[in-house]
């Protein structure tokens, strides 16, 4: 039972960072049309961008927890956003309304750039980080399994719900998520009634490269280890969950986000840590197979 | 290289220069390219015993900054129909990098590095080419106007371009393979250069193979190295375990890879495009996460080492031979020169791609290779026309995989030494990419792209830490140059009535 509840606990924590890089996902697929292949660099970026704004705050003496979460919370969006912003700018905006193949080799090729970027300028090696926030509750003090749930775990639940309030404020109550909507159903209509398409567009990719950003503040904080790498297994787990949840839903994102983080936690917990990712991809294939519009799609209806 | 809008290109040069907007958006550039390099290029983590440290390199922000404002200014320029101030700028600059760059190289005067904008000389480098290109660019635009060709323009230019190197092909392809045929045997052909022709051409064929997918059954796989990984394990094991030859064993790596191929491809028949892709990539992840765990079988991260060469009709390529066999050199009376061994290596490959690509032409003259061709195109017309899909794109997958198969028993034998290290996500990735750069459905256009993706790099791997970085940088710019791959001018396999005029054949869907 104890055990049960401690994988549970890591599980939804660890769902909740990729739900969070599958909203990138599934946005930019609901509005564009495409597959951001680069999307799990940004989330690498942003923990590189977090890393070094945290040993920044150290050098310039800011010690108090809270205020420098928050300070590398407001920077690393800003500055990973602006990958985001550029990505779209220069891979894909020239290429829309081209082939479908042409934006995913771009996106590739993008993803293949950023990743030796880093590297050639943060070096290869696995940057390690000191836990930052530590200590927690525990449960079932006397049984023989303590379940831990951290401050961090807490930390990262309540600061996704914040997020996510936000976002849908944002989506369902702004005139950009209105204008967001639209472009959603049709580009072109939505164009013609005066909404600018490829300011949408940006803000889009803004959004959702920011909110992978803080992925990966979360990854940094919960691992401790980053390296230039990270961004390709998160970015096609995060797609999975996107896959699931039902490409093109937000809440699906989310949702889909939650249950990949714990099919991987009860996996590594019961079965072998080693064939997790291969557990992820398998229920990706099922789910393609039996309910390819996901848990919240849409059903996809083929014009002629 | 048009990043901007089309349609701004077709500016007239009558129209006044609007040099306080031009600064403008140059600086709102500068602004983002310091955003973007603050972070990452600003500072610099260090290892240090006890934790990490942080290292500025502001020197490097202001010059990133710097550039973003001079190139954006440039464009505009160029953009505006202005090229005589970017030529008498971007001009005697880069002229002037250039030679302090060569005198450095040449001179080996060390002293000389303080001249230099950057730490690194290959950045050094990169920027001044790219200063350089500018100002060719621009001189190019002095002496004939091409600028003031729309996007749409400059597009149909390349596709007749596209077309007449396709129609220089079929005169061009004998020369080509001639060059290939005698290319161990040219004067300053050395054990590198053959090394790198190997290489090329396992790609050109794997590209050839994926091809078949990609470019004719319009199946997009982004897990073809997973094909690739299970004719080389195959090979592998079958060889080590069971003494087999390489020659015995090519079918076999071949059959089973095929087989992988429909194992794989019936579950995702189903799905289109994007998904497909997806799918494809997590079984290509999955084979290598298995490859790399089981250990009793595949001997996980180690690899299998010791896998047998080749032989020439039973001949080995060896000094000295076992008991009783008789090696190459001393059945032909050569003395024994280690390079016999590579350009054996050399021809099997152009043989073997030589195969795939007749098989590949010869089959699309058959009924399922029109079949593919048509499910490309528009399968539920294909469908109502009692084509059925799952068995064409059955054996599409099938054949992609099988020549994947020979692809990589090829390698491993060419290597002695496999580990699922070989097999990731970027190999596929490259595959595709040196499929669809080359222009999907294009022969010739595989081995172009495979010589410009594979056969540049290799010869620069000095530069290897760069490699990748400009790999990727060359695969954006030339999607987004030519969207449709660079020689994507295709004809039409079969026509009813007279072609319609060139002029009305429009490409964007």
């Amino acid at each position: 039972m104890g055990y049960f509840l401690q994988q549970l606990i890591n599980g939804l924590t660890l769902g909740m960072v990729y739900g969070l890089i599958a909203i990138g996902y599934t946005m930019v697929y609901g509005i564009i049309g495409m597959i951001n292949f680069a999307h799990g660099e940004i989330f690498m970026i942003g923990a590189f961008v977090s890393i070094i704004t945290f040993l920044l705050l150290g050098i310039l003496g800011v010690t108090w927890i809270p205020l420098a979460l928050l300070i590398v919370l407001i920077v690393t969006m800003v500055l990973t956003s602006a990958y985001g912003w550029t990505l779209e700018r220069v891979a894909y905006r020239p290429l829309r309304g081209s082939t479908r193949l042409a934006p995913l080799i771009t996106a590739i090729g993008m993803s293949i750039f950023f990743q030796n970027y880093v590297m050639l300028l943060q070096g290869a090696r696995v940057r390690p980080m000191q836990p930052l926030i530590t200590g927690g509750f525990h449960f079932f003090k006397h049984s023989n399994f303590v379940v831990t749930l951290s401050y961090l775990q807490i930390f990262i639940v309540v600061l996704t719900v914040v997020l996510m309030l936000v976002f849908t404020y944002l989506i369902s109550h702004t005139a950009l998520g209105r204008a967001q909507r639209a472009c959603e159903q049709d580009l072109k209509m939505a164009s013609l009634v005066g909404i600018d398409v490829n300011r949408t567009i940006s803000m889009t990719f803004i959004i959702g490269s920011a909110l992978a950003s803080v992925a990966g503040l979360m990854f940094l904080l919960n691992y401790g280890v980053i390296d230039f790498y990270i961004g390709f297994v998160a970015g096609i787990k995060a797609f999975t969950a996107a896959v699931l949840g039902g490409i093109g839903s937000l809440p699906g994102a989310m949702l889909g986000g939650l249950a990949i983080g714990l099919i991987e936690a009860f996996w590594s917990g019961y079965f072998t840590v080693e064939y997790k990712d291969v557990a992820a991809f398998a229920i990706l294939v099922l789910v393609l197979i039996f309910r390819p519009t996901g848990m919240l799609g849409k059903p996809d209806v083929e014009k002629v | 290289m048009a990043l901007s809008t089309p349609g701004a290109s077709n500016a007239s040069s009558s129209r006044p220069f609007d040099t306080v907007a031009a600064l403008k958006e140059s600086a709102v550039v500068a602004a983002m390219v310091f955003v973007l390099a603050i972070g990452l290029l600003g500072f610099h983590i260090e290892d240090v015993t006890g934790g990490l440290e942080l290292v500025t390199r502001f020197d490097a922000v202001a010059v990133a900054v710097v550039l973003g404002f001079c190139g954006r200014l440039a464009l505009i320029a160029l953009r505006e129909g202005r090229p005589l101030p970017v030529v008498l700028t971007a001009g005697p600059i880069g002229l002037a990098l250039i030679a302090v760059l060569l005198y450095v190289q040449i001179s080996g005067d060390q002293g000389a590095v303080r001249w230099l904008p950057f730490g690194s000389v290959v950045m050094d480098w990169v920027v001044g080419i790219a200063v350089i290109g500018f100002a060719l660019r621009a001189l190019l635009g002095i002496w004939r106007s091409t600028d003031m060709r729309s996007a749409e323009e400059r597009d149909a230019a390349m596709d007749r371009f596209g077309a007449q190197v396709q129609r220089v092909a079929r005169v061009l392809g004998p020369f080509l393979l001639g060059f290939a045929v005698i290319l161990p045997f040219l004067p300053g052909v050395d054990r590198r250069l053959l090394d790198i022709g190997t290489l090329v051409l396992t790609y050109v064929m794997l590209g050839w193979g994926l091809n078949i997918v990609v470019g004719l059954a319009g199946l997009l796989d982004l897990g073809y190295v997973a094909f690739y990984a299970v004719g080389a394990y195959s090979y592998a094991l079958l060889a080590t375990h069971f003494g087999l030859s390489f020659w015995v064993c090519l079918p076999f790596a071949g059959i089973m890879s095929a087989f992988a191929g429909i194992l794989l491809g019936f579950p995702v028949l189903r799905l289109r495009g994007d998904y497909l892709a997806i799918v494809t990539l997590g079984f290509g992840e999955m084979i290598r996460i298995i490859l790399l765990n089981w250990y009793q079988f595949t001997n996980g991260p180690d690899g299998i080492s010791g896998i047998p060469r080749p032989s020439f009709f039973g001949l080995p390529f060896k000094h000295y031979a076992a008991e009783g066999v008789t090696t190459f050199h001393q059945f032909f009376g050569l003395p024994f020169a280690p390079i016999h061994r590579i350009m054996f290596l050399y021809y099997v490959i152009l043989v073997m791609a030589l195969i795939t690509n007749l098989v590949t032409l010869r089959i699309r003259k058959l009924p399922i290779g029109r079949g593919w061709e048509a499910l490309r195109e528009d399968e539920i017309a294909c469908r109502s026309l009692g084509i059925n899909p799952r068995n064409t794109k059955l054996t599409a997958f099938a054949m992609g995989a099988m020549f994947g198969g020979f692809g990589g028993a090829f390698f491993a034998t060419r290597l002695g030494f496999i580990s699922p290290e070989s097999f990731t996500f970027i190999e596929s990735a490259v595959i595709l990419a040196i499929v669809v750069l080359g222009g999907m459905g294009s022969q010739i256009g595989v081995v172009f792209g495979a010589v410009l993706l594979i056969g540049l790099p290799e010869m620069f791997r000095e530069l290897s830490q760069y490699r990748m970085l400009a790999f990727g940088a060359a695969m954006v710019t030339i999607m987004v140059w030519r969207p449709r791959g660079l020689l994507a001018h295709r004809e039409p396999t079969l026509r009813l009535g007279e072609p319609p005029p060139p002029a009305t054949a429009k490409g964007a869907e």
